[in-house]
């Protein structure tokens, strides 16, 4: 049933992968194995974009399944089964004077389904609240988002705040449309990248 | 327009547009130098549509708030006062010499948003910095229901969902009847009722009022571009205005996260509203060319860039509309202008569909690869763009020279060529701006 279940959502059939996700539970299945197998599909979904072979409707699309499942398989887990170990936390949010929130949307999902713990802070974030964040929560990786090109300076402005407020061992990534290597320098920012995957695998890098 | 208009063919329609532009009919031109640098401008752009070499490669950089940034003026202060609106742009040609004109309208009108509390969109000093550009609020203003009220009647679903749900002050408008209601005179007086409930009313005034601060708003926003064409000879690259069909419901009716779940949710009742959509957008950007009597009509492509979507999807949701689009334009002469957001080399060989008749489109690009758009377009289509966002504002006057020649040399030197700027310029160092354009003007005459 779980090769049904991962195959079901891989192929992006969701009415079958919640009737299946149903069909294992009253046949008794381990809410584990069920999320499990949620796991596997995600990150052969994840494999598939890095490759170019699904996009973003595919992820959105398996977002909502994994919450179709997540949420009738919730209930059935004990307290202690449902906090699982994360990889690290990571800090997301779109930089100041910029709404976009698509991408950035994305990126977090990303991340979350790839094990990290994301605190995510929104749109037009300002620099001293990624500090805050950051402090808070001892996560070393900052990941800025930003559409505009306004938000070049917003960005070099939050790489200096983090440094100024000496937070030296966290790593800042930054993404969005018009971000590429020369905004990296102009910003500071220790990488960017160029879609969801790539967050993650800095993310993973500067984690592991 | 000729009386001849309906059998000239597209070519001669196209040709008849041009005209019109270059001969520019009541354009109170300062002096004869004025004239012939516009009528010069506008042959170079005619020249790279029709794939010739013109005089030189012309420089039309896609210009945003930049020019404010520039002149000292706040993105806020241009959307509310139309004398800095007017004290920015001038400065801005005066001083860059573009080959194409920044449209003072394009900026909106603040107080008129302001006035019918408009909620789609949060503007300088409303929602967002007042050095920020306007940005879209993204949500199903459209909900996932309501595919068949849209495709039965798209006006009708606009007055009474959509405008009660984008303006604060069209909400009242959900009780008005569908215009279709008026028929016979028994049926008359009944339309009328909704009309005088007390909401419906005030909102009727608040529309008055944000009409009348539009008509202050285009006389001036007019009268900035007019000194901008009769003193300096710019003409506006852009005449017309209109959508892909997927953009027109992706962007600001279901939004990109709700259009995405239709492709699998509801993928024939998507495809029937794209197709409603269809002809409604060639008339507006037909009607909107013939207004502006310049033949380009701009359409921005958002949603169906490389990494949105699949080449499979593109090929069945986002490019039949578009392309339908594109021909139902060229059809009537006019030139649409694609300005193609973010990566397209997974669509090129889409693209370039042989229905679209060579010399009839403009396509500006951003992150493509421009080697590979050259050995498509070449013979095909006017093409340009993919100067960096990020080297006008992180980079070198001599970075941007380099990439400019570079561009010219390699993909310039055949004609049918423009060089653009990849994306929407609003941040940027003038001195990078400066070497842009000076650089093509130097080194790009044929």
């Amino acid at each position: 049933m779980s090769q049904q279940l991962i195959d079901a959502i891989v192929e992006m059939r969701e009415e079958d992968a919640q009737a299946i996700t149903q069909q294992m539970l009253d046949a008794g299945t381990d809410p584990l194995e069920v999320l499990e197998a949620c796991r596997q599909a995600m990150e052969i979904i994840g494999q598939r974009f890095e490759s170019g072979d699904c996009f973003i409707p595919e992820l959105i699309l398996a977002g909502e399944m994994l919450g179709q499942v997540t949420e009738v398989v919730k209930p059935r887990l004990q307290e202690q089964q449902a906090g699982q170990k994360k990889l690290g936390t990571v800090v997301i949010g779109t930089v100041q004077g910029d709404i976009h929130d698509i991408a950035k949307d994305i990126v977090a999902f990303m991340l979350d389904i790839n094990g990290f713990a994301v605190d995510d802070l929104g749109v037009d974030v300002p620099p001293a609240r990624f500090v805050e964040a950051a402090r808070e929560s001892g996560a070393k990786v900052v990941a800025l988002s930003g559409f505009l090109t306004l938000a070049y300076d917003p960005m070099k402005d939050t790489v200096s705040a983090i440094k100024a407020a000496g937070l030296h061992d966290v790593k800042v990534m930054i993404g969005g449309g018009q971000i590429d290597a020369q905004i990296q320098d102009y910003t500071g920012a220790d990488a960017y990248g160029r879609d969801a995957m790539a967050a993650v695998n800095l993310a993973k890098q500067w984690y592991a | 327009m000729d009386t001849n208009w309906a059998k000239l063919s597209p070519t001669e329609k196209q040709e008849a547009r041009f005209g019109a532009w270059i001969e520019a009919e009541g354009v109170p031109f300062a002096t004869p130098e004025a004239k012939q640098a516009y009528q010069e401008r506008v042959q170079m752009i005619k020249d790279v549509v029709q794939l010739r070499k013109p005089e030189r490669v012309p420089v039309c950089p896609n210009t945003g708030f930049y020019p404010f940034a520039y002149a000292g003026v706040t993105a806020e202060e241009a959307m509310y006062d139309y004398d800095k609106l007017g004290y920015a742009l001038k400065k801005y040609h005066a001083d860059f010499l573009p080959d194409s004109l920044a449209s003072a309208p394009i900026y909106g009108p603040g107080k008129v948003f302001e006035l019918l509390d408009y909620k789609l969109y949060r503007w300088p000093g409303h929602g967002v910095p007042s050095s920020s550009p306007y940005q879209c609020v993204e949500a199903e203003y459209m909900r996932g229901d309501e595919y068949d009220m849209f495709i039965r009647d798209p006006s009708n679903f606009f007055m009474r969902a959509y405008l009660p749900r984008v303006f604060g002050a069209l909400d009242p408008w959900q009780m008005l009847a569908p215009f279709t209601d008026i028929l016979e005179l028994p049926f008359l007086g009944g339309f009328m009722v909704p009309v005088g409930i007390p909401p419906v009313q005030e909102s009727f005034q608040k529309l008055l009022a944000a009409g009348q601060a539009a008509m202050e708003w285009i006389q001036a926003a007019l009268a900035i571009d007019g000194a901008t064409v009769s003193t300096l000879g710019i003409p506006p690259l852009i005449g017309g205005f209109t959508k892909a069909p997927f953009d027109t419901l992706g962007d600001t009716l279901r939004g990109t996260r709700a259009i995405m779940l239709d492709m699998y949710r509801q993928p024939t009742k998507l495809l029937a509203a794209l197709e409603r959509l269809v002809p409604i957008a060639i008339e507006m950007g037909v009607r909107s060319a013939t207004t502006n009597k310049n033949p380009v009509a701009f359409i921005p492509l958002h949603k169906g860039a490389d990494g949105f979507m699949s080449n499979k999807d593109f090929k069945t949701f986002y490019w039949p509309t578009l392309k339908a689009v594109i021909l139902g334009l060229i059809e009537e002469g006019v030139v649409p202008y694609m300005f193609v957001e973010g990566g397209y080399n997974q669509r090129l060989d889409i693209i370039t569909d042989p229905d679209i008749p060579a010399g009839s489109t403009i396509w500006i690009f951003d992150q493509s690869d421009m080697n590979e758009v050259k050995k498509r377009f070449t013979g095909w289509a006017c093409f340009g763009g993919n100067v960096p966002a990020s080297l006008l504002k992180a980079g070198t006057p001599q970075q941007v020279s380099d990439h400019v020649k570079g561009l010219i040399d390699a993909v310039g030197g055949d004609g049918g060529y423009i060089l653009s700027t990849g994306a929407v310029l609003d941040d940027a160092e003038a001195d990078n701006v400066h070497a842009m354009i000076d650089t093509c003007k130097e080194y790009g005459r044929y």
